[in-house]
């Protein structure tokens, strides 16, 4: 695997929408043709190497190209978005639509990411090491079509609207997560280690929602089935006892979505 | 200013003049076609060279929702509908979003991008005019003109129930003006009105609540007026219980109803000289026939009705329809049949917008996505192409998909191509449900249309059923300067093979000319030509009028604006031109 390195060369004011940082263009590109890609600044666009220092080059393909970030990019949006192969490490934090529509590959994040990471995202992995804020594998703005396939992997906290309207793959959150976790789910699977506070599950058809923690304010359109021990989903293992609830029966007649709370942590539900 | 252009060599296709692929130049001076330059006015001209090319007129849409209160809220409910589909700005254009609601400037690149100059917005409420005309103002490249909602308005249904024709054509004549409109729409009518209570009427001959009055006895009394008056185009109808399976037998008998109406177009127009005669000879525009043929009596034995409505266009004279096809993909629905718009939501669970405009009408609007993977949407898809072949005669049929309701106007472009290449659709069966072979007639069809059928379709038909043929529709010496020039080959045209390029060519036209200007040539729009906006400006008898504006302003009371702010004046339109119908009054 080759790699290409980038550095951060400038402060940058207006933050730069760089979809062009994936594996899929880098391959099969030298280093000065790396540095001519076009990022768009508001109106206007610019060369790659305005923003970062470019060494190595790209791969014989997308799959042979690995990119590593090296510092903070809080002010460079969609990195990876709709990247299908490869490999792209940010050595820092990133900025908002990180792996947006990414189809394949792996993103590894190891600070924070802003809002809209994995917007529906379609297949791949994508693992943040630090927090994350709102709409993490969500669908975008209207629209009820979120993530739907792949993995996200985050190692903090999570805020707002995660997961909202997933059709499939996977969201497993080691941290706290707070209001419309998998909002409109339709399918899929979001597992949250740590306590949610309210709207869980809300409007949700189908998928699977896992709170090991506390939930603040439950969800009313929710009703309760049986308790669980040790629920496992392929590789992902979520152990102790759970409260099973179907839902959400504001939506629809018979709802085929499915939310698991620790039992411990929710005794007054 | 427009300029003075030749356009050589090209094969020129124009149905209004019998005109088929042959090898022609067409000249335009000051916004019209003219028979022939001078030699010094030759030196000046643009030459466009068109050999080994198609020439044809500038596209004309009879029927799309691109203007007005629904589609502003149907772009206003859509965020997701634009952040994947933007254009940005260039020195002479706007920036623009959206692909089934695109924002106003967009629309008019886009229509002009390929080929078309000239459409008509299918439903403006009165009291939704002035909005209408402001969206319309800011449109560039077409020309223009709106349809008045009337088949559900307290005025009509009351003067109707009363058997008051005089007062109904005093009304229908005051409000086109007013509000600076074209023709009459009628959309699900006396339905609309009982939406108001949460129900609709299902049969022709169901009264609705309070006026009493029925769907059959609204159709007959608008068609009545409209000939009486002599409108520039027939009632453009939306029929009763669209969308629903088994509604192809409303829609069949509904087009009986005007079937003795007599054609009227009594216009003070300067016609173009065109060999076909270019006035109205039908009663009755039946519009987005796919959406008013379904079949069987549930969504399990959902079939294809459109056969039995070809059948009986191609025995009859007095229709002209539309197909309102559908092209899969995302489209928004959107119409004045508010209650079909909910059956729309509650099947799908989409988001759904509704509005009631007062006495008037009402309307609503809802997203939708069409699947080939799936049954009902598989039949649509071939329902909308049966509409167009299994009529025989290309002067009684338009292509359209309804935008954006059955899919975005951007995908003409494969509703051409599917009809002209039976290859092409062929190959969609193959990707579809195989509900759109079992259950319509549309694999059986080997028809393909030729480029001749095309232009009929797409430009003669629609100008004519309009009344725009004078200038629309046709290069007839006289007409506006609108020319499409596509870059293809009609000697070795092969829409067997070759029906893939047919997709690109047709997206974007190699130039569209409009008043003798450039307006976009291979895709880029190069300016931005002048455009109008049409409405009828119709005479009646004063007293009659009088009599009339004395009901309209004693039940005034009842609208939530006085009667002053009401009409739409001239000052919202760009370049308003009336046209001057019933002038023997």
């Amino acid at each position: 695997m080759t790699e290409v390195v980038l550095t951060p060369n400038t402060e940058i004011d207006i933050k730069i929408e760089a979809d062009v940082i994936k594996p899929d263009e880098f391959a099969g590109k030298s280093k000065e043709e790396i540095e001519q890609l076009i990022v768009w600044q508001g109106p206007d666009q610019l060369p790659l190497k305005n923003f970062f220092d470019v060494e190595g080059q790209g791969g014989s393909s997308a799959e042979e190209t690995s990119i590593l970030i090296k510092g903070d990019v809080s002010r460079v949006k969609m990195i990876g978005a709709e990247m299908t192969a490869g490999k792209i490490t940010i050595q820092g934090t990133t900025g908002m639509k990180v792996a947006a529509e990414m189809k394949g590959g792996e993103i590894v994040v190891e600070g924070d990411a802003d809002s809209w990471a994995g917007t529906e995202m379609k297949g791949g992995l994508l693992h943040i090491k630090g927090n994350t804020v709102d709409h993490l594998g969500c669908a975008y703005r209207g629209s009820w079509k979120g993530m739907s396939g792949g993995r996200i992997v985050v190692d903090g906290n999570v805020q707002s609207q995660v997961g909202g309207g997933i059709t499939g793959g996977e969201i497993i959150i080691n941290g706290n997560a707070e209001n419309f976790c998998g909002i409109r789910q339709s399918g899929g699977l979001i597992v949250i280690k740590g306590n949610a506070i309210r709207a869980i599950g809300a409007e949700m058809s189908g998928g699977t929602i896992v709170v090991e923690g506390h939930i603040a304010n439950f969800t009313p359109g929710m009703q309760y089935e049986d308790e669980q021990y040790d629920l496992c989903f392929e590789d992902i293992e979520c152990g102790g006892a759970f409260k099973k609830f179907t839902g959400d029966f504001a939506i629809s007649k018979k709802p085929k979505g499915v939310l698991y709370a620790g039992k411990e942590a929710n005794l007054e539900l | 200013m427009a300029a003075t252009i030749a356009i050589k060599n090209g094969h020129v296709f124009d149905p209004l003049n019998e005109i088929n692929g042959d090898i022609m130049d067409i000249y335009i001076k000051d916004g019209k076609v003219v028979p022939e330059l001078s030699d010094a006015e030759m030196k000046n001209a643009k030459v466009v060279d068109a050999t080994g090319k198609t020439v044809m007129p500038g596209g004309v849409d009879s029927h799309t929702h691109i203007a007005g209160a629904k589609v502003n809220s149907g772009r206003l409910m859509r965020p997701e509908d634009s952040y994947k589909w933007n254009r940005p700005k260039t020195s002479i254009t706007h920036g623009g979003t959206g692909e089934t609601v695109p924002s106003v400037y967009l629309e008019g690149y886009e229509y002009a991008q390929m080929g078309y100059t000239t459409a008509f917005e299918a439903a403006v409420p009165p009291l939704e005019a002035r909005h209408t005309h402001e969206e319309m103002h800011s449109i560039p490249m077409l020309d223009m003109g709106g349809y008045l909602v009337l088949g559900n308005n307290w005025f009509m249904m009351r003067y109707l129930k009363e058997g008051d024709i005089n007062k109904a054509a005093a009304y229908v004549a005051w409000m086109m003006r007013t509000h600076k409109t074209y023709g009459i729409k009628c959309v699900n009518p006396a339905g609309v009105e009982n939406w108001g209570w949460g129900k609709n009427v299902e049969s022709l001959d169901e009264t609705n609540i309070h006026f009493e009055i029925t769907p059959r006895e609204i159709i007959e009394g608008l068609t009545e007026v409209n000939e009486m008056l002599g409108l520039p185009m027939p009632v453009h109808l939306h029929a009763n219980n669209l969308g629903h399976p088994g509604c192809y037998e409303t829609t069949k008998e509904s087009l009986t109803i005007p079937a003795k109406v007599k054609p009227n177009q009594d216009m003070g127009v300067e016609w173009a000289e065109t060999k076909i005669d270019p006035t109205k000879d039908k009663s009755i525009y039946l519009t987005h026939l796919q959406f008013n043929a379904f079949g069987g009596t549930s969504w399990r034995d959902f079939e294809s009705g459109v056969k039995d409505i070809t059948d009986y266009v191609n025995s009859q004279d007095h229709v002209v329809i539309d197909s309102g096809s559908v092209p899969f993909g995302e489209a928004t629905c959107m119409t004045g049949d508010g209650p079909s718009i909910h059956d729309i939501a509650v099947l799908t669970g989409s988001k759904w917008s509704n509005c009631d405009v007062e006495l008037e009408c009402g309307s609503g609007v809802c997203p939708f996505t069409y699947l080939k993977s799936n049954p009902v949407h598989s039949v649509q898809w071939a329902m909308g192409l049966e509409s167009l072949l299994l009529i025989d005669d290309p002067w009684k049929t338009i292509m359209t998909t309804d935008n954006p309701n059955g899919g975005p106007f951007t995908k003409y472009p494969n509703v051409m191509t599917w009809l002209m290449s039976e290859a092409y659709r062929n190959e969609t069966f193959s990707e579809v449900h195989k509900w759109a072979n079992d259950r319509s007639t549309l694999g059986g069809v080997s028809r393909e249309l030729s480029l001749y059928d095309i232009a009929t379709i797409t430009r003669a038909t629609p100008a004519k059923t309009n009344g725009m043929a004078h200038r629309k529709g046709s290069l007839a010496v006289g007409a506006d300067g609108d020319v499409t020039i596509y870059d293809i080959d009609p000697t070795r045209l092969d829409v067997t093979a070759n029906y893939n390029d047919l997709l690109t060519k047709f997206r974007y036209a190699d130039y569209t000319i409009k008043g003798g200007e450039i307006a976009a040539h291979n895709g880029e729009i190069m300016s931005i030509p002048e455009r109008r906006t049409y409405y009828s400006d119709i005479k009646v008898d004063a007293n009659e009028e009088k009599k009339m504006l004395e009901d309209v302003k004693d039940w005034f009371r009842y609208y939530t604006l006085g009667f002053e702010n009401y009409p739409t004046p001239e000052k919202y339109l760009v370049n308003p031109t009336p046209i001057n119908v019933n002038m023997e009054k």
